[in-house]
C-alpha cells in the first residue's frame, strides 16, 4: 500500500508569533520547523510499514507552502518517507482551511494513496480539521484526533477520545486519519538519513501541474475573510483575601465560587 | 573529597570539590567503529557559530576554484556539527565588530548589504565611556581610552551573523548538521580522526528511551574545533595533546545581555567602567564593566539597544549575580533614559574567555586545530572577538585547503599564519591588560591603564593568572543591590529564560557535571552565579556546614559559566537550550 | 427563508451540553437576523421527545435523519441534503470532536467558509460576523463570510438559554449516505477508561506546587478535587521532584488546560506554568507569599496559609455540594 503523509512547516515554538500589519497575516520570517504533530504522523507511517501487518510500498511526504517549506520536507524524509511532494504557487496565498484542504486533495488525487496521515494540528493555524476537509473532496472516510491505529482486515482500527468517551472505529481504506501526539514517540533521525536527505526525490508542483483551479484557492478563493485583528479584553484585575479568620475566608471563597454557579 | 580544604574561616574554594568527570577517559574515543557504520566526510567542522561557519565558509570558496582537492574530499567536503536547532541559535555577544575580515571573507558584501541582510545595525559615529561612582552620578571619562574606541566598527548580532553564514554555507554546498552535539574526539595514534555525534533519546537516568538512536562516529581529513568558549572537545583536546603547556590558564567571564525595543534611538555606543554596581574593594574581587550600543533594525525601522553585565568570574562573592547586576544597572539614571518607555524583546547570557594571548593554548594538533572563542582568540580589554573568530576561521580554511592540496597532514602554517595577522597582533599588545586587575580595580588600575596606553611596551615579560575556581568564595553582600524584578522593567531569571526560547525534553538526562553535596557557601555561589536559575538549595537546608545542591538543569541555557566556576558543562541532546535570534 | 441549521450531539438520551450551547447561540442570532432557526439531529431511533425538546431552546424546527451515531460523515451528507433542499445560509456547531469534524467536512462539501474555535457571533449589516482566538489566544480575528457561513464555536462558548418556548416540530428526512461516509464503522462508543479523569477534559482542576511542602501535601489537593469532582494537575517542580507523576503537568512543557475552574495551591505562578493554564475560565489562587506573580492574573486570590485553608475549604465545598 501506498502511504501519503501530509506535512507542513510552521514557525518555532520559540519564535513569538504575531501577525505582520502589512499583510494581515501571520509573520513567518523567523525560523521554521517542520510541525511537531506531523512527526507523530510520520512515525505512524513508519510503524505500519516495520509493523508487518501491511506491505508498504511507498512513505510520501507532501507539503503546500513556501519556498522555505523544502526543510519540512527533508526532516520528513530524514524520518523515514522515501520522497516528497512540494506543491507551491503563489496562487496559493493567503488560502484559508477549506481551499488548502482542497489544494491539497488535488495534490493527493494524483498520488492515488491507500491511507493518509496528518498531524491532528498544527501550532500557527489551529484550525484542527484539514483532515476532514481534505477526506470529504478525497471522498474519503476519515477520522481525527486518533491515538491509537492497528491495521488489519483491509483497514485500520482506531480509537480516539470523543464527547463522551474512547471510541473504537473501523475505518477502510483508502482513509484519511489525523494523528494525536499520544499516538507514538517519535523517532530522531540517524545522521546517515539526515545526510541522505536531500538525494531523495522532491518533486515540486505548481497549481496547473495538479488540476487546483486558481479561483478556489489563495485569497480570491478562501470563502472567509479576516476583517480586523484585536486584542482580547483585558482581564480585570482579581479580587485578594487575606485569610485571618480562615472559616470566614472559605465562606468568601463559596460565594465568589456560587456567584459565579463554579459550585 | 570533601570537608578539610578550604573551609578555613567559611571559605571555600570551587576547585577543593571538583566535578565528576574525566575528560579524557570519556570525551575522547579511541578509534574508528566499523566502515559501514561511520560517516565520512572532508572536513568536520564542530561549532556552526562565527568562527565555524567563517571557516567553511572560505573552504568552500577555495575548493570551487579547486576542483581537484574537492573531489578528494569525497561526497560531503565540508560539514558543519551544531547543536542548536539552527547556527546562531547558541551564539550571542554584544557587539560591536571590526570590520575588516568579514570584509576580507566577503569582499563583494557592502555593509549597506549586511544591514539589509539584517545582522549588521549600524556604524558607529559616537562613543563614551563613563565611570559610575554610585547609583545616581555617571562621569564621562576622558580621552576616551584607546581599547574602547570604536569609530568606523559595526554594531551587529552574532545570532543574526550566524544564520547568515549557515545560509551561504548551505548554497555553496555544506553539509550543516543542526541539532547535533559532538560529544567524543575520535583518536588513535596521536592524530584526530574526527568526532562523534552524540546519542539522542536517552532517558533522566540516561537509560536507552523507545526512540533511542545512537551517536555516529564521523571521519574526517581535517577537524576544526569552534566549539565557542567552553569548548567540550576543546578541554579534552587541550589535556590530550598537552596543548596548554607552558601556557597560563584560561579565564572566563560571564555576560548577560539584553536587548531592548526603544522610543528613542540611542547616539552613541556607551561603555561604563564602575565600580558602581561592584564592589570596589579588592577582597570582593569584581571586576566588571557594561555595555549599551545602538542598533537600527533596517528591516522594520525599529531602534533597538544591546545592553550588557559582563563580570570576570574570579569574584569572591559568592552573591555575585551578573543577571541580577544587570537588573540593578538598568536602574541607574543614564541607562533609564535610555531604556525608559522600551519593551525587551530578548535576553541571553554566555561566558567568554578572558585569559588573552598568554592563555592561548596551541592551535594545532595532529589532524585538528583550534578557532574563535574556543582557542582563546578574545581581546577581553576591547571586549572584541567577533572579528577573531572570522579571521580565525579565515586563516584556518586557508591552511587547512593548502595542506589538503599538497597532500600534507600538518595545519602548522594555520598558527603561524594567525601569529601575524592583526588577531596575533592585537592580542599580543593587549597581553598583559587584565591580568593587574586580579589585585583589584584600585591596586591593579594603574599598571592595566598603563599596559593599554603604552600599547603593551609596559608591562614587559608574561604576566600570570590564577584559576577562576581557586578563589575562595564568602558570603557577600552584593546581593543586597539587586532590585526585586517588577516584571516590566526588571526580569527575573526564570522569565528571562523563557524568552529564549529555551526548548528541553522534561526528562532529557542531566548534563551538568557537579558535586551536589558540598559546603553551603560553594552552594551559593552557583547559585547566585548561574543567570538561568538552574542551581537552588532547598528551603529546609542547613545555614551552615555541607547541603543538597538541586540542579534544575532543564533551565540551562549553556552559558558555560559553570565550567569556570566548579562544574562542568557537557552539550546536552543536541536541539535543546535556547533559540537566540537577535543576540 | 430560514437562516441557521444547528447541529446538536445526543448520547444515551440527552444532548450534551455544548450542543444547547450553540442551539441557544443559534436561535438568538437567527432572531436578530429576522429568520428561523432549525436544529438537526442524526442517530439511531431518535424519539420524538428528545428530537422536539430542542424547540425549548429556540429552534422553530428539527430535522431528524436516521443514521449511524457518532461519525461526522454521515452527518456532512445529513446536512448538506438538508442545506441544499431548504437554503440555510448558516451552520452552527458546538466546539468538541464531532463539530470540528462535521463542520469542516461541510465547508468542503458546500464550498462554503468555516471558522472554527468561535467565542463571539454578531450581527451585522444583516450577515453573521464570527470572532476567534489566534495565535495561543493573545489576539482576536474577526471572520466575515462571503456567502455561506459555517461556524463551530470554542467548547461551550455559548451560553445555554431557555426561550420558554415548548416542543418543536420534528420533520423527518430521508438520506442517501455518500458510499465513502459509511465506511468508518463504530464498535464501541463513549467507553470509560479507569479512574484517571484527562486532566484536559476535566471542568474543575486544583493544581499544587512547591507550597504543598511535601509530596504527601498532595493528599489536599485530591481531596479538594475529590469535592468538587474534578482532577488533580501539578507544576513541573513537584512533577521534576517526584511529587505527583508527569502525566498530570501542567505548563511551558506539559499540558495546557483551560477549565472552568483552576485551583492553584501553592504555585508561584512563574510563566513556565501560567502559560499552561492562562485560559482557565476561573482562576483562584492560594499561597502564603502574597508577592507571588499568579497573584496578578487570578480571578479569586487568598493570601494564607494553604494547610488550613484547603482541609476547611474541602469540607465547605462537599457541603454546599451535597445540599
Amino acid at each position: 500500500m501506498k502511504i501519503a503523509v501530509l506535512v507542513k512547516e510552521v514557525p518555532d515554538a520559540a519564535v513569538v508569533k504575531r501577525i505582520d500589519p502589512s499583510t494581515g497575516r501571520m509573520d513567518r520570517s523567523g525560523e521554521k520547523n517542520l510541525n511537531p504533530y506531523d512527526t507523530h504522523a510520520i512515525e505512524a507511517a513508519m510503524q505500519i510499514r516495520e509493523g508487518g501487518a501491511v506491505e508498504v510500498d511507498e512513505i510520501v511526504a507532501v507539503t503546500m507552502g513556501p519556498t522555505s517549506a523544502v526543510r519540512a520536507l527533508h526532516k520528513a524524509v530524514s524520518l523515514g518517507a522515501d520522497r516528497s511532494v512540494h506543491l507551491s504557487d503563489d496562487a496559493l496565498a493567503g488560502s484559508d482551511v477549506a481551499a488548502t484542504g482542497y489544494a491539497l486533495a488535488q495534490v493527493l488525487q494524483t498520488e492515488s494513496p491507500d491511507l493518509v496521515l496528518l498531524g491532528q494540528q498544527s501550532d500557527d493555524g489551529e484550525c484542527y480539521t484539514i483532515g476532514a476537509v481534505v477526506a470529504d473532496h478525497l471522498q474519503m472516510p476519515s477520522l481525527t484526533q486518533v491515538i491509537k491505529m492497528d491495521v488489519q482486515d483491509g483497514g485500520v482500527l482506531c480509537e480516539r477520545q470523543a464527547e463522551y468517551g474512547y471510541d473504537t472505529v473501523q475505518v477502510e481504506f483508502p482513509a484519511v486519519i489525523s494523528v494525536g501526539d499520544a499516538i507514538n514517540e517519535p523517532r530522531y533521525p540517524s545522521l546517515k538519513a539526515i545526510m541522505g536527505a536531500k538525494k531523495k526525490p522532491l518533486d515540486t508542483k505548481a497549481i496547473g501541474d495538479v488540476d487546483i483551479a486558481a479561483d478556489r484557492v489563495g485569497e480570491v478563493g478562501s470563502k472567509v475573510v479576516a476583517a480586523a485583528f484585536h486584542a482580547p479584553p483585558a482581564k480585570q484585575g482579581g479580587t485578594i483575601i487575606e485569610d485571618e479568620d480562615t472559616n470566614e475566608t472559605v465562606e468568601k471563597i463559596i460565594a465568589w465560587l456560587d456567584e459565579r454557579k463554579l459550585i | 573529597m570533601s570537608g578539610g580544604h578550604g573551609s578555613q574561616n567559611g571559605r571555600v574554594a570551587p576547585a577543593a570539590f571538583p566535578p565528576p568527570v574525566d575528560p579524557q577517559k570519556e570525551f575522547i574515543k579511541r578509534g574508528l567503529d566499523p566502515e559501514d557504520e561511520i560517516i565520512e566526510v572532508g572536513v568536520a567542522i564542530v561549532g556552526g557559530g562565527t568562527a565555524g561557519l567563517a571557516c567553511a565558509n572560505r573552504l568552500l570558496q577555495l575548493l570551487a576554484e579547486d576542483p581537484e582537492t574537492l573531489e578528494r574530499l569525497g561526497e560531503v567536503p565540508v560539514a558543519v556539527i551544531e547543536k542548536a536547532k539552527t547556527c546562531g541559535g547558541h551564539n550571542l555577544s554584544g557587539a560591536v565588530m571590526r570590520p575588516e575580515p568579514l570584509e576580507a571573507l566577503f569582499p563583494e558584501l557592502s555593509r549597506e548589504q549586511w544591514r539589509e541582510e539584517g545582522f549588521a545595525f549600524g556604524e558607529v559615529t559616537k562613543e563614551a565611556v563613563y565611570a559610575l561612582p554610585n547609583r545616581k552620578r555617571h562621569v564621562k571619562v576622558l580621552p576616551v581610552p584607546p581599547n574602547f574606541k570604536n569609530h568606523g566598527n559595526e554594531v551587529i548580532s552574532v545570532s543574526a551573523l550566524a544564520r547568515y553564514q549557515q545560509r551561504l554555507a548551505e548554497e555553496a554546498g555544506a553539509y550543516i548538521l543542526t541539532e547535533t552535539a559532538a560529544t567524543q574526539l575520535i583518536v588513535e595514534d596521536d592524530r584526530v580522526l574526527g568526532v562523534r555525534s552524540g546519542d539522542k533519546g536517552r532517558g533522566k537516568e540516561g537509560q536507552e528511551l523507545g526512540n533511542f538512536e545512537p551517536g555516529s562516529d564521523i571521519k574526517a581529513q581535517a577537524t576544526v574545533l569552534a566549539e565557542g568558549c567552553w569548548g567540550h572537545l576543546t578541554g579534552a583536546a587541550i589535556r590530550e595533546f598537552d596543548l596548554a603547556s607552558n601556557r597560563e590558564p584560561q579565564v572566563w567571564e560571564l555576560g548577560v545581555k539584553e536587548v531592548w525595543k526603544v522610543p528613542k534611538p540611542l547616539d552613541r555606543v556607551i561603555h561604563t567602567l564602575g565600580p558602581w554596581p561592584l564592589h570596589l574593594s579588592a577582597k570582593y574581587g569584581q571586576i566588571g564593566g557594561t555595555w549599551l550600543y545602538p542598533m537600527k533594525n533596517a528591516k522594520t525601522g525599529e531602534d533597538l539597544v544591546s545592553i550588557g553585565f559582563v563580570v570576570d568570574l574570579d569574584y569572591r562573592d559568592a552573591t555575585t549575580s551578573a543577571h541580577d547586576l544587570l537588573q540593578q544597572f538598568k536602574l541607574h539614571p543614564l541607562v533609564k533614559g535610555i531604556l525608559e518607555g522600551g519593551e525587551r524583546v530578548s535576553w541571553g547570557a554566555k561566558a567568554l574567555p578572558g585569559g588573552g594571548y598568554w592563555s592561548v593554548p596551541k592551535l594545532t594538533m595532529p589532524g585538528a586545530v583550534l578557532v574563535g572563542d574556543s582557542a582563546g582568540l578574545v581581546d577581553a580589554a576591547a571586549l572584541k572577538g567577533v572579528h577573531h573568530c572570522i579571521n580565525s576561521g579565515r586563516l584556518a580554511a586557508e591552511a587547512i585547503h593548502a595542506a589538503l592540496k599538497r597532500g600534507e597532514t600538518s595545519f602548522d602554517a594555520y598558527e603561524e599564519a594567525l601569529e601575524e595577522s592583526v588577531t596575533g597582533q592585537e592580542l599580543y599588545q593587549v597581553r598583559n591588560v587584565r591580568q593587574p586587575l586580579q589585585k583589584g580595580f584600585v591596586a591593579g588600575g594603574p599598571l592595566s591603564g598603563a599596559a593599554i596606553m603604552t600599547k603593551g611596551k609596559i608591562p614587559p615579560g608574561r604576566l600570570s593568572w590564577h584559576r577562576d575556581d581557586e578563589e575562595e568564595m564568602f558570603v557577600g553582600n552584593t546581593k543586597d543591590g539587586y532590585p526585586k524584578p517588577d516584571g516590566k522593567y526588571t526580569f527575573d531569571k526564570l522569565s528571562s529564560v523563557f524568552i529564549t526560547g529555551n526548548a528541553t525534553r522534561d526528562d532529557a538526562p542531566n548534563h551538568i557535571r557537579i558535586q551536589k553535596h558540598v559546603p553551603r557557601t560553594l552552594a551559593e555561589t552557583w547559585v547566585w552565579m548561574c543567570p538561568a536559575g538552574v542551581y537552588e538549595i532547598p528551603d529546609d537546608a542547613p545555614a551552615e556546614g555541607l547541603v543538597d545542591l538541586t540542579v534544575n538543569y532543564t533551565n540551562c541555557v549553556q552559558c558555560g559559566a559553570i565550567t569556570a566556576k566548579g562544574g562542568r558543562l557537557t552539550p546536552p541532546e543536541g536541539g535543546d537550550g535556547p533559540l537566540y535570534q537577535i543576540n | 427563508m430560514p437562516g441557521i441549521l444547528v447541529y446538536a450531539l445526543h448520547y444515551d438520551g440527552a444532548f450534551n451540553k455544548n450542543s444547547l450551547g450553540a442551539v441557544s447561540e443559534a436561535s438568538r442570532l437567527a432572531a436578530e437576523l429576522g429568520t428561523e432557526a432549525h436544529g438537526i439531529v442524526v442517530g439511531e431511533g431518535v424519539s420524538d421527545d428528545l428530537a422536539s425538546q430542542l424547540g425549548q431552546y429556540g429552534v422553530s424546527k428539527v430535522f431528524r435523519v436516521e443514521g449511524p451515531e457518532g461519525l461526522a460523515q454521515p452527518v456532512v451528507d445529513a446536512m448538506a441534503k438538508v442545506i441544499e433542499d431548504n437554503g440555510h445560509d448558516y451552520a452552527v456547531f458546538g466546539g468538541g470532536l464531532l463539530g470540528f469534524e462535521i463542520g469542516a467536512g461541510l465547508a468542503a462539501r458546500l464550498n462554503a467558509g468555516v471558522t472554527m474555535e468561535v467565542t463571539t457571533v454578531r450581527v451585522e449589516d444583516g450577515k453573521l460576523t464570527a470572532e476567534r482566538p489566534i495565535l495561543g489566544d493573545s489576539m482576536i480575528s474577526v471572520k466575515h463570510y462571503k456567502d455561506r457561513g459555517i461556524i463551530i464555536g470554542r467548547l461551550n462558548a455559548f451560553e445555554i438559554k431557555e426561550t420558554g418556548a415548548g416542543g418543536a416540530a420534528v420533520e423527518d428526512v430521508t438520506v442517501e449516505f455518500s458510499p465513502f461516509s459509511t465506511r468508518a464503522k463504530m464498535i464501541k462508543r463513549g467507553e470509560q477508561r479507569g479512574a484517571d479523569v484527562n486532566i484536559e477534559d476535566a471542568d474543575v482542576l486544583v493544581a499544587g506546587g512547591r507550597g504543598l511542602g511535601k509530596p504527601e501535601g498532595f493528599q489536599l489537593a485530591e481531596d479538594l478535587a475529590g469535592a468538587f469532582g474534578g482532577a488533580v494537575a501539578a507544576t513541573r517542580a513537584v512533577v521534576d521532584a517526584g511529587w505527583y507523576p508527569y502525566a498530570a503537568q501542567i505548563g511551558q512543557t506539559g499540558k495546557t488546560v483551560a477549565p472552568k475552574l483552576y485551583v492553584a495551591a501553592g504555585i508561584s505562578g512563574a510563566i513556565q506554568h501560567k502559560v499552561g493554564m492562562q485560559n482557565s475560565e476561573n482562576i483562584v489562587a492560594i499561597n502564603k507569599d502574597a508577592n507571588a506573580p499568579i497573584f496578578e492574573f487570578s480571578d479569586l486570590g487568598i493570601v494564607g496559609d494553604l494547610n488550613k485553608i484547603l482541609p476547611k475549604l474541602t469540607e465547605a465545598v462537599k457541603a454546599k455540594k451535597g445540599s
